[in-house]
């Protein structure tokens, strides 16, 4: 992800708000679209996806706050999020997901930790996702190995 | 010739190295195809290699035994997969594409009995399709057990110029991936049952709302979606019926009250994902306040087979009135976890025990909850209960959407009861104060109860103002997420009250 000045960004906030202005509910997909293509949704989001879509500024932020994908701060370079439902839990994932967060230093220099619940891989748990990509049987070693790259 | 070698794609599988082991394959010079999973989990990846006698699976490969696979001397041979007593023992009806056929070809998808239900249900009227699935017994698999032929036929009869189909597939249950597991193996089927939905009620345009923990699933979907359009599944006049019907994925975004069918279609509607007060019922005002029917992926994946052998023959299935089959998903602590599918009244004890082989680590059962993290934790002694809506119900417990958790001795159910309380805070949409108030509260108390039990104290009193807290969310609350929250907490207090009286040994 690179760095958009604010002008190009505020632009193609807009961009991708009015190729949505079709849908049904367009505002979800909207957001969707403006975190994958930007990381995350700023303040300048809100109100230009607001403009667009014939939404208040408030609806538009409302809806950003409510849901947990629509991060309003830039991601860290490499992200863990470890599942804590109740089939990893059976299985060590408070222990595991504790002390990854204590030890998130370790696995890199910008590595965010973040608890997820339920992945759907309920039966090869504890699971997680290392950059997005879903993994089961996770461990400390595990965990370890598959983040070699990041350091 | 080139060896003809499937590698399931699915989410499960390739989080224990099922892609990598599809690239070795290939550069092997191998035609790979990338199936659903058999939903034998602890055998992922499952490969199987085609030969005369039957596709014949390697369990747990790693890249590297690829050409002991290609030769047959690989170890871990299981034989042909059909065969295998874990499958042969199961009655698969949704599931029985799933992990056979290739989810990305329609040709293939129709070779194994695909469209048929579709060709039938549009040959008869919608009022006859209604009266099919009514017959058919089938019952809302999310997990309220609702009469699906009764809903279609009130949507049916709401006249309006415009209905909907929505599919509820966010599947947030901890413990449940029926859903993932058959949209990414056997998507066509509920692209099918969509279709049929929309014929039977009237409806021209239909949602899949799937949750966004799900990529491969929103991939497998999409690519489905854009194939029946192709090939005329989905759109204009589809087989020259008439029927015009468009169907639109959409993705959730991190929120687990959204797979409650009301906030589910305000998140739909690009709104906060807040629960309605009911009625009205979605059937009569649901998707932008025009009749729409709601159903869960399981019961939509039904509606093919049901319209194809007709409604009598799903009801042979099963008992009471639970008809048909259900996917249960063995997941936790399990030793052979996945998916069982069987018809009604199996007992957990059976599903436990013999599917799931007993616990991973190898120690004691001590509790399996049912249905979610909203549903109860039942003791070792519950097990013999028959798994019907019913028989769930009266015992204390419900089916939800059929997932099983399973927990060694080692578990700490203060710790669960109190695990619970916090999900029920963290994901409540805030709208009524039993549940957004209520679980915050509850927290705090079984907070304490821990703290009382270290050090011996009385715990009575606090235990008194939990059952308290949990007959004002239960009778209080809007939705069955601060309604159903306490059947945790007071399944795990009722069972093993010893955990919150006193710290148990280290384990």
């Amino acid at each position: 992800m690179t760095t958009v000045p604010t002008t190009d960004r505020v632009a193609l906030v807009r961009a991708i708000a009015t190729q949505h202005l079709a849908d049904r509910g367009a505002l979800m997909p909207v957001l969707h679209d403006v975190v994958e293509e930007l990381g995350h949704v700023s303040r300048e989001d809100v109100e230009a996806i607001a403009d667009v879509l014939n939404l208040s500024v408030a609806e538009v932020h409302g809806v950003v706050t409510f849901y947990k994908d629509f991060r309003t701060e830039p991601p860290a370079v490499h992200a863990v999020a470890l599942c804590r439902g109740e089939a990893c839990q059976s299985v060590g994932a408070e222990a595991l997901y504790a002390e990854t967060c204590d030890r998130a230093g370790d696995l890199g220099a910008d590595v965010e930790v973040d608890e997820v619940f339920c992945l759907g891989n309920c039966a090869l748990g504890p699971s997680g996702t290392l950059d997005g990509r879903l993994h089961g049987r996770l461990s400390r070693e595990r965990i370890a190995t598959l983040t070699e790259g990041w350091r | 010739m080139s060896a003809r070698v499937f590698v399931p794609g699915d989410a499960a599988a390739a989080s224990v190295g099922a892609d990598e082991v599809a690239a070795a394959f290939e550069a092997a010079g191998a035609t790979v195809v990338r199936n659903g999973s058999r939903g034998m989990l602890w055998l992922e990846p499952l490969v199987e290699v085609e030969t005369e006698a039957g596709r014949v699976g390697f369990a747990n490969v790693e890249p590297a035994e690829v050409a002991a696979v290609l030769s047959g001397e690989h170890e871990r041979s299981i034989g042909v997969v059909d065969e295998h007593p874990w499958l042969r023992s199961q009655r698969r009806v949704s599931f029985v594409r799933v992990g056979v056929v290739d989810p990305a070809s329609v040709a293939d998808y129709e070779a194994h009995g695909g469209w048929a239900g579709l060709r039938r249900a549009l040959s008869l009227t919608p009022a006859e399709v209604v009266q099919e699935v009514t017959d058919s017994g089938l019952r809302g698999r999310g997990g309220a057990g609702f009469p699906a032929g009764i809903k279609w036929k009130t949507v049916l009869e709401t006249v309006s110029d415009q209905k909907f189909v929505a599919c509820n597939f966010d599947e947030g249950d901890s413990g449940t991936f029926a859903d993932r597991m058959v949209v990414e193996g056997d998507p066509f089927t509920l692209v099918e049952g969509m279709t049929i939905a929309a014929h039977a009620v009237g409806a021209s345009e239909g949602y899949v709302y799937v949750r966004s923990e799900y990529p491969h699933a929103v991939a497998a979907l999409r690519r489905a979606v854009d194939a029946a359009y192709t090939h005329g599944y989905l759109g204009q006049d589809i087989l020259g019926s008439g029927l015009s019907f468009d169907l639109h994925v959409r993705v959730g975004a991190g929120a687990y009250i959204c797979g409650e069918e009301s906030s589910m279609l305000d998140s739909l509607e690009g709104k906060r994902g807040e629960v309605r007060a009911k009625p009205p019922i979605p059937a009569i005002q649901g998707l932008w306040g025009l009749p729409t029917a709601v159903n869960n992926v399981l019961t939509l994946c039904a509606v093919p087979m049901v319209l194809a052998d007709g409604g009598a023959a799903y009801a042979e299935l099963g008992t009471g009135r639970s008809r048909g089959t259900q996917v249960f998903q063995l997941a936790g602590n399990i030793k052979q976890g996945g998916i069982v599918e069987l018809p009604f009244g199996v007992s957990l004890r059976e599903l436990v025990e013999e599917y799931g082989g007993g616990t991973l680590s190898g120690r004691p059962v001590r509790a399996v909850q049912v249905g979610g993290p909203l549903g109860a934790y039942v003791p070792p002694e519950g097990f013999d209960v028959p798994m019907d809506y019913e028989a769930l119900a009266e015992s204390g417990a419900m089916l939800g959407h059929g997932g099983i958790v399973v927990f060694d001795d080692t578990v700490d159910m203060a710790r669960m009861a109190r695990f619970a309380m916090e999900f029920c805070s963290i994901e409540s949409c805030g709208k009524c104060t039993p549940c957004r108030v209520g679980s915050t509260r509850g927290v705090e108390a079984i907070d304490r109860i821990i703290a009382a039990r270290t050090m011996g104290q009385d715990v009575s009193a606090e235990l008194v103002l939990i059952d308290d807290l949990c007959e004002t969310m239960t009778k209080g609350s809007l939705c069955a997420m601060g309604g159903l929250t306490p059947m945790p907490v007071q399944s795990a207090i009722k069972h093993w009250r010893e955990d919150f009286e006193r710290e148990g040994a280290d384990v």
